[in-house]
This record gives structure tokens, sequence and C-alpha cells, in this order.
């Protein structure tokens, strides 16, 4: 054991940190609603990834001083040499509003990954699988969405999606027209302040009754749960989730932050 | 490589040394964790010293508080790259914990395992010496069952996915076995001077 803080450990740091990070060139920007933009990024080497895995973004200042945030991946895997990232607009946030104010086209930033296998969606396996997304939390399951269409895989999927507004949803027009293909997947939006455009949709919080109704519409206790988002939305969920009798093993959570 | 447009926001320059590389300060304290919160009572806890398949002994709730309590002051770092600075802990420290089993430590890797079926790995030195607690308070108040309580493992100088929630026992094993993070894509060590957070750093 080294001193772990230590001078050696740092240069150490500096040395391996350079080997995982390769250069991404920005190729598009677009908004997508109101707080939310797509950001495609093509980088050096295309590297192989699961539905649900995210890559970590690093920026560099002209003096160096660095910052780090992780975003999920919202494309699907073999997409082409490009992934795209959605990242929602924090006001006082560091990174985001790079994304949002400063970033263009052309530009680079740096990425590693994408990596960590947990969060995932492995095509071809058995059962049915509920998705809950808050916000931006929807990104890995754009993803999942995406490949489970590409490949034409028959899972049973459900994606109950919580927004503020009808505007607010990412990617409306494609989940719907995922949805209308009638292939098995189907979306659920709760909107928290506005009004609702589909009988099967709700003007509200996600509560209890919801979910009890999305498990009616899974025809019982989904295979695989996951849920996403801000951290108070992924705790309520997953709590509610709970009290319908998921069990809890089958529920992955993957937190973005906030309180 | 420079970031066209990016200037950032700084730490204060006083803490900047005590972030490592990757990092950003943070003033609340963010959850992670891999599914939901399990709720459990004290009165059904009970915390299991392992070697292998062995039992060797298990503490309830009382008996693990009868325990000698210690506190520390650390920094801790999450791989989602937050860090927060001067967490108070406090709880058993594993060295009083082996003790208290009158155990010698057969092997030089452990298991942290938890009630909602996760493990982690930790080598036995990043566990002793004052380095490792169980830790049953956290800033003078009993854990929150969102932050691991009624007790978790806390490894400050490693990862924070290391410092295992919900902890329901150490177990040696003859090898560094990877947990369930480090078989998902996170790295076995976890040093985060080092930034080892996945597999491949
Ligand atoms: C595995 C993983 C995947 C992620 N994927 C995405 C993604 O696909 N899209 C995306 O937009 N974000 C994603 N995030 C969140 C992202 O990493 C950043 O935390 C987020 O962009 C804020 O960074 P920032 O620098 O703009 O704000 P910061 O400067 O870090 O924070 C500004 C303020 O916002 C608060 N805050 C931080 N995160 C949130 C949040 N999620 N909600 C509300 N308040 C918050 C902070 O506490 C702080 O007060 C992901 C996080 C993780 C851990």
């Amino acid at each position: 054991m080294t001193d772990a803080s230590g001078p050696d450990a740092r240069v150490a740091a500096s040395v391996a940190g350079r080997e995982r990070w390769q250069p991404a060139v920005i190729a598009a920007i677009v908004p997508l609603t109101p707080a939310v933009v797509s950001v495609r990024l093509r980088p050096q080497h295309t590297r192989p990834f699961l539905a649900g895995q995210h890559v970590d973004v690093r920026l560099t200042a002209e003096d160096g001083y660095r910052a780090q945030r992780s975003y999920s991946v919202a494309s699907a895997p073999d997409e082409g040499d490009t992934i795209e990232l959605v990242i929602e607009r924090l006001d006082d946030g560091e990174v985001s509003t790079y994304f949002h104010d400063s970033a263009a086209p052309g530009d680079t930033v740096e990425i590693a990954g994408p990596h960590a296998s947990y969060f995932v969606w492995r095509p071809g396996v058995d059962g049915s699988v509920l998705l809950a997304a808050g916000g931006s939390g929807v990104a890995p399951f754009l993803s999942m969405v995406r490949q489970r269409a590409r490949l034409a895989d028959p899972t049973p999927m459900l994606l109950l999606y919580s927004a503020r507004t009808w505007g607010d949803v990412i990617a409306r027009d494609e989940l719907l027209a995922h949805e209308r293909r009638q292939s098995g997947f189907t979306a659920c939006f709760c909107l928290t302040r506005d009004v609702t455009r589909r009988s099967s949709d709700f003007a509200r919080r996600v509560d209890q009754a919801v979910i009890d109704d999305m498990l009616a519409r899974l025809g019982g206790t989904p295979t695989h749960t996951f849920v996403c988002g801000a951290n108070t939305f992924v705790g309520a969920i997953a709590d509610l989730l709970l009290a319908a009798g998921v069990p809890a093993g089958s529920v992955r959570t993957e937190r973005y932050g906030g309180d | 490589m420079v970031t066209r447009g990016f200037t950032g926001r700084r730490p204060i320059p006083p803490y900047a040394d005590r972030i490592p590389p990757g990092q950003h300060l943070v003033h609340d304290f963010p959850v992670l964790s891999a599914g939901p919160t399990p709720t459990l009572a004290r009165a059904d806890w009970t915390f299991t010293l392992r070697v292998g398949p062995r039992p060797i002994k298990r503490w309830t709730w009382e008996a693990f508080n009868a325990l000698p309590r210690t506190a520390f002051t650390r920094d801790i770092h999450c791989v989602t790259t937050w860090s927060k600075l001067d967490t108070r802990w406090e709880g058993i420290l594993v060295d009083d914990l082996l003790a208290d089993a009158g155990l010698a430590p057969p092997t030089e890797y452990l298991l942290a395992h938890s009630f909602d079926g996760y493990s982690t790995n930790v080598p036995l030195a990043d566990l002793t010496l004052g380095r490792g607690m169980i830790a049953t308070h956290y800033d003078e108040e009993p854990l929150a069952p969102d932050h691991g309580g009624p007790a978790r493992l806390v490894v400050p100088h490693l990862y924070f996915w290391k410092s295992a929630k919900w902890i329901n026992g150490l177990q040696f094993t003859t090898r560094d076995e990877a947990g369930f993070w480090e078989l998902r894509g996170y790295h076995m060590y976890g040093d985060p001077w080092r930034e080892q957070r996945y597999t491949d750093d």
C-alpha cells in the first residue's frame, strides 16, 4: 500500500488518465425541447457499447482547469461513427451550460467510455421491461427503444415518462412513431404541469395508481425494471414499485443527481 | 486538449488540492445506489463475519453497538464525479470488530456484503489501522436509509461505491474476488487519486 493521496499517486494519475480519454468532435447540436439539446459526438475511435451505458465527458479550460460529468448514450449501439447525448440545461450548471451556450459543431471535447455494464438492457432476454424516466433520465431508454426497433426485438417494453409539459417530452414524435408500429412498445406520459393529449396519459405526478396501471398494461410484474432521472424522482418511483410488489432485485436505478 | 469556449467554475483555491482528478465539489450529499432503498428494522439487523463460507461471529444491533465507538472526519469521492469534504462518520472500526471476534486476519482480501444482495471487494490493508469503519451515524445523526442505514461501510480513501450501504457482513476470501460493481465494469481497487473508475483504468 502506498499513500493513496501522495504526489507519486497524482503523477501516476495523470499518466494513466491520458490513455482512457479520446477526442470527440461535436458533429451537431440540436435543440430537442426548451431545456434540452441533442449533442452528436464523433469520437476518434468508435467503441462498441450496450444500450444504457454512459460516457464521461471532460472539458478543459485555457489554464488547464477541468470539469468532468457523465452522460448516458441516447443513440442505439451500432448506429455508425457518432453517438448522441441529450443534455438538460441546469441554469447554475458548469458543464450543461457549456453545451447549451458555448459549444458549436466542429468543437472538440474529450470522452471516456461508454462504460459500466449494470444499467444496461440486452436484447433477446426473456420477459417484459418497464422503463421509468424523469426528464432527461429518458436518455438511456432512447438507446434501448431505438436498439429494440432496429433489431425488431419482440420484448414487451413500456416507457413511463414523467415530464413537465407535452413540449418537454424529449423525442416525443419518435416515441409516438415507435408506439404506432404496434410492435410491443408503448409509452405513457405523466405530465406534471400540463393537460393530457391522449387518454392513455396522465396529467399528474407518478403515484401508486399510475404504477398499478403500468403493471396492468404489462400483464403483471415486469421481469426487468429500469428507473432513471434526478435523485428524488428515482427514490420516489423505486418506493412505489416496491409497494406495488415489484421485487427489489429486479429494479435497477440510475441517479443523475440533484437533491 | 483545450475545449474552445469552456471557462468553468473553479473550486475555492484552498480546497483544490483535496479534489482528485475528474471530481468536483458538492455541498449536498447525493444518493447513489443500484436499486431501491431497503427498509431494515434495527431489531432484524445482524452483522456476520465469515472466513470463506464459514461464519465466525454474528452480532445483533445491540451487541454491535456495544463495541468501542470511533468517529472520524474525512473527504469522500463518488465515482459519478462528486466529492464532499469533511464528512463526519461514527461507528465501529473494522479493527475493533476483528478484535472482538478474536480473529487474526486469515487472508489479505475481504468482500463486504449488503442486505440487498450487493457486494464489493476491499483489501484488508484498506480496512484496518483505522482506515475502514462500519458507520451507524453520519453528521451526528443515525444513518438514514438512503445513505445506507442502519449501517454502512465507510472506506473514505477509495471511491464511495466501495463503502457498501446496508452492510450485513464481511467475508475473508483467499483471492481478491470481484464484487457486484466490479463484475459490472467498475475498477477492482478504486483509488480516486489514480482515477481508477472503470475496469480498464
Ligand atoms: C450515470 C449518469 C448519467 C447521466 N446522464 C445524463 C444525461 O443523459 N443527460 C443529462 O442531462 N444529465 C445526465 N447526468 C447528469 C450529468 O452528469 C450532470 O450532473 C448534469 O449535467 C449537471 O452538470 P452541470 O455541470 O451542468 O451542473 P453542476 O454544476 O454539477 O450542478 C449545478 C447544480 O445543479 C444540481 N444538480 C446536479 N445534477 C442535477 C440533476 N440531474 N437534476 C437537478 N439538479 C442537479 C447540483 O446539485 C448543483 O446545485 C448523468 C449523471 C450520471 C451519474
